[in-house]
């Protein structure tokens, strides 16, 4: 690279070269740059080789009109020449971009233009991968997708594969997986308030919601073997019963979190600088969120009271007495506050789970779908015969297609599944929350400075694994 | 959950509508919406099959009676699963895009399944019904390899842009790294 660091100046000519050659040996040197950094036809290109509707969609103008076209293109200044522009890039080995992504930023002095979110850079072919392993193998794969909240990928999976299979959850399999799930929103949401923090300079909060986050995945531990990917969830029901004295450790970890919750608020919420930061800043209306197919707590920030949960409830959360927290202008700090509090909702679930926890059992006692008791091996040859067939060949699915969604801490987290009667699913599509929610990002950066860039990426809280697959 | 099973066994569990006729010239959002009655069970989704020519209109029907999102599209390569049910009247291509719609108001999901071939894998796109399909349908011609006609930057997403092959085609491979179990020999 030492030929391109630029210490010679552009016009510098070299012994026995003319200008000219000079210029060209610039110019070639410089498109050799650019073509090791490009993305190609992904990447951000110049005004003049974007096509309109591309152009339009990269400032983020999505609203529609009541007959249908986008909203005034005239707003677009698409005339802008491009040499009073610069295009930066930001990631994707950026600290504050969590995890691998890759943004590239048309600016204007200060001001954010377009935006192009670039991905990719985590795809391991998960989905590929889904269709190779059993129904019992697949929820350690899609565990892996979303890696703040494991458990609610292993959930879609479960339930699509459960639907499939037209098996009935037994009440208490259904009870232990809405409180570990409640759980992981917990812990999920208490590392956004915590890296949120981090990214808007309030390195104590950073260690403060760690060290919150910490207690649950010490609980998942206990309770699972692992504090992430914990593959507990799986079809016909969850991996083993919940530990002796879960119900003190929870009482613990409610009654602790519920408080530092409090404890957030002194911090940061009514910090002047955190307010500054935060309000007004990347916002977003109901209207565009919904064309932009963005979910969770970005729509309900913007005052759509819309969570699964609720609205279309699946496990047990009918049954439960808790709040939808909605915000009012969909900016940053009404994305914070509708986390913050989702917390304090999970936190009121999780004692009333703790509560109504249901005797029986943990999973189904089809022996066709879940593995027989340790000790059963011992004494039946039956037992270990359906042993033997679940972890070869797996149990078969029947056909079909099915799309189930759960609400995530990200948003609607769907799975859409397809048998053709084997083992292994036909086709497994995960419809992940985060990929989905990034198309928001043009729009919430257009108009705002570099500096709020940092904060509302930190806002939309992307995780790549889910992102990338 | 006892009930929804037991209805989803009785077999009612789609509404299944037949493929519109493409003389048609405009197809009223009342006569390519498939019945949608408000079904207690919310479990269960309506099933759409619409022609490859209609699809959009379809789509566009359906935003206009009230599915506000886009929940989900993506694509599948039926390649060796060719006999797989589908309503009579829809004859199987190798191709299906399928799309999730959801009305927040009526609470309701409605699942658009539209057959595609394999001579020509173009479809057309929604982008312009439903802004946030735009990197949906760019990940379905990233992995599957339909084309979405009128997209306004079709081009790979997850894959780098110069990968040959659309890897969740059936037909394509999946990547292995061969393991050793036994301990290189040395150099000498």
């Amino acid at each position: 690279m030492s030929e391109h660091d630029h210490t010679h100046r552009p016009d510098e000519v070299h012994e026995g070269e003319t200008p000219e050659e000079a210029a060209a040996r610039y110019r070639a040197e410089e498109e050799a740059l650019i073509a090791e950094t490009s993305e190609g036809v992904q990447g951000l290109r110049s005004r003049t080789t974007t096509s309109a509707g591309e152009l339009r969609q990269e400032v983020g103008a999505v609203l529609r009109l009541p007959e249908g076209g986008y909203v005034d293109p005239a707003d677009i200044d698409i005339e802008r020449r491009d040499d009073e522009t610069t295009i930066i890039n930001m990631g994707p080995q950026h600290p504050s971009t969590h995890g691998v992504l890759r943004l590239m930023l048309e600016l204007d002095g200060e001001t954010i233009l377009r935006t192009k979110p670039i991905i990719g850079y985590l795809h391991t072919g998960m989905e590929k991968q889904g269709e190779e392993l059993t129904y019992v193998q697949g929820s350690t794969n899609v565990t892996r997708m979303d890696y703040l909240s494991p458990l609610h990928n292993e959930l879609v999976f479960s339930l699509a594969a459960e639907a499939l299979l037209d098996v009935e959850m037994p009440p208490r399999a259904t009870w232990i997986r809405m409180l570990m799930v409640e759980l992981n929103r917990v812990s999920s949401h208490l590392l956004w308030v915590a890296t949120n923090g981090g990214d808007l300079g309030s390195t104590s909060m950073l260690i403060y919601g760690f060290r919150e986050r910490e207690m649950v995945l010490a609980f998942f531990e206990k309770a699972t073997g692992l504090r992430m990917n914990t593959n507990y969830i799986r079809p016909g029901g969850v991996a083993a019963d919940l530990p002796d004295g879960w119900e003190d450790d929870i009482e613990i970890i409610c009654e602790t979190i519920l408080a530092r919750t409090y404890e957030y608020d002194e911090l940061i919420t009514g910090q002047p600088i955190f307010r500054e930061r935060t309000e007004a800043v990347g916002n977003i209306s109901a209207e565009e969120a919904l064309a932009l197919s963005v979910t969770g707590p970005i729509l309900r920030s913007t005052g759509v009271p819309w969570d699964l949960r609720r609205t279309m409830p699946y496990l047990a959360y009918d049954k439960l007495d808790f709040d939808v927290i909605v915000g009012t202008y969909g900016d940053n700090f009404d994305r914070y506050s509708v986390r913050l509090n989702e917390i304090r909702e999970s936190i009121k679930m999780i004692r009333q789970i703790a509560h109504m926890m249901p005797p029986g059992d943990f999973r189904v006692q089809d022996r066709k779908v879940t593995p027989p008791p340790r000790a059963r091996i011992d004494e039946s040859m039956e037992a270990l015969i359906h042993h033997f067939k679940i972890f070869t060949e797996g149990f078969r699915v029947p056909e079909g297609e099915v799309y189930v969604a759960v609400e995530s801490p990200r948003g609607e987290l769907g799975c859409y599944m397809v048998s053709d009667g084997t083992s292994k699913p036909f086709r497994m599509h995960i419809r992940a929350p985060s990929f989905v929610n990034l198309q928001a990002l043009p729009l919430l950066l257009r108009g705002g400075t570099m500096a709020d860039a940092v904060a509302v990426i930190s806002s939309v809280d992307p995780v790549m694994g889910e992102v990338d697959r | 959950m006892g009930a929804d099973r037991a209805r989803r066994r009785a077999g009612g569990h789609a509404t299944v509508t037949g493929t519109t006729p493409t003389t048609a010239p405009v197809a009223s959002p009342a006569s390519v919406l498939p019945e949608v009655p408000r079904l207690p069970d919310r479990l269960v989704d309506q099933l759409a099959f619409p022609r490859r020519e209609t699809y959009k209109q379809m789509v566009a029907a359906f935003r206009a009676a009230g599915f506000e999102l886009c929940a989900d599209l993506c694509a599948v390569d039926y390649l060796s699963h060719p006999g797989r049910s589908l309503p009579v009247g829809v004859s199987a291509e190798r191709f299906e895009v399928v799309v999730n719609l959801l009305s927040l108001s009526a609470r309701q999901r409605v699942r658009i399944r539209v057959q595609v071939p394999e001579s020509d894998p173009t479809v057309d796109s929604i982008v312009d019904v439903y802004p946030g399909a735009d990197s949906m349908e760019r990940e379905a011609f990233d992995m599957v390899g339909i084309i979405f006609g009128g997209h306004p930057d079709m081009t790979r997403i997850l894959m780098p842009e110069d990968w040959e092959g659309h890897p969740l085609r059936k037909d394509y491979g999946v990547g292995r790294v061969p393991v050793q179990f036994k301990e290189a020999p040395g150099p000498r």
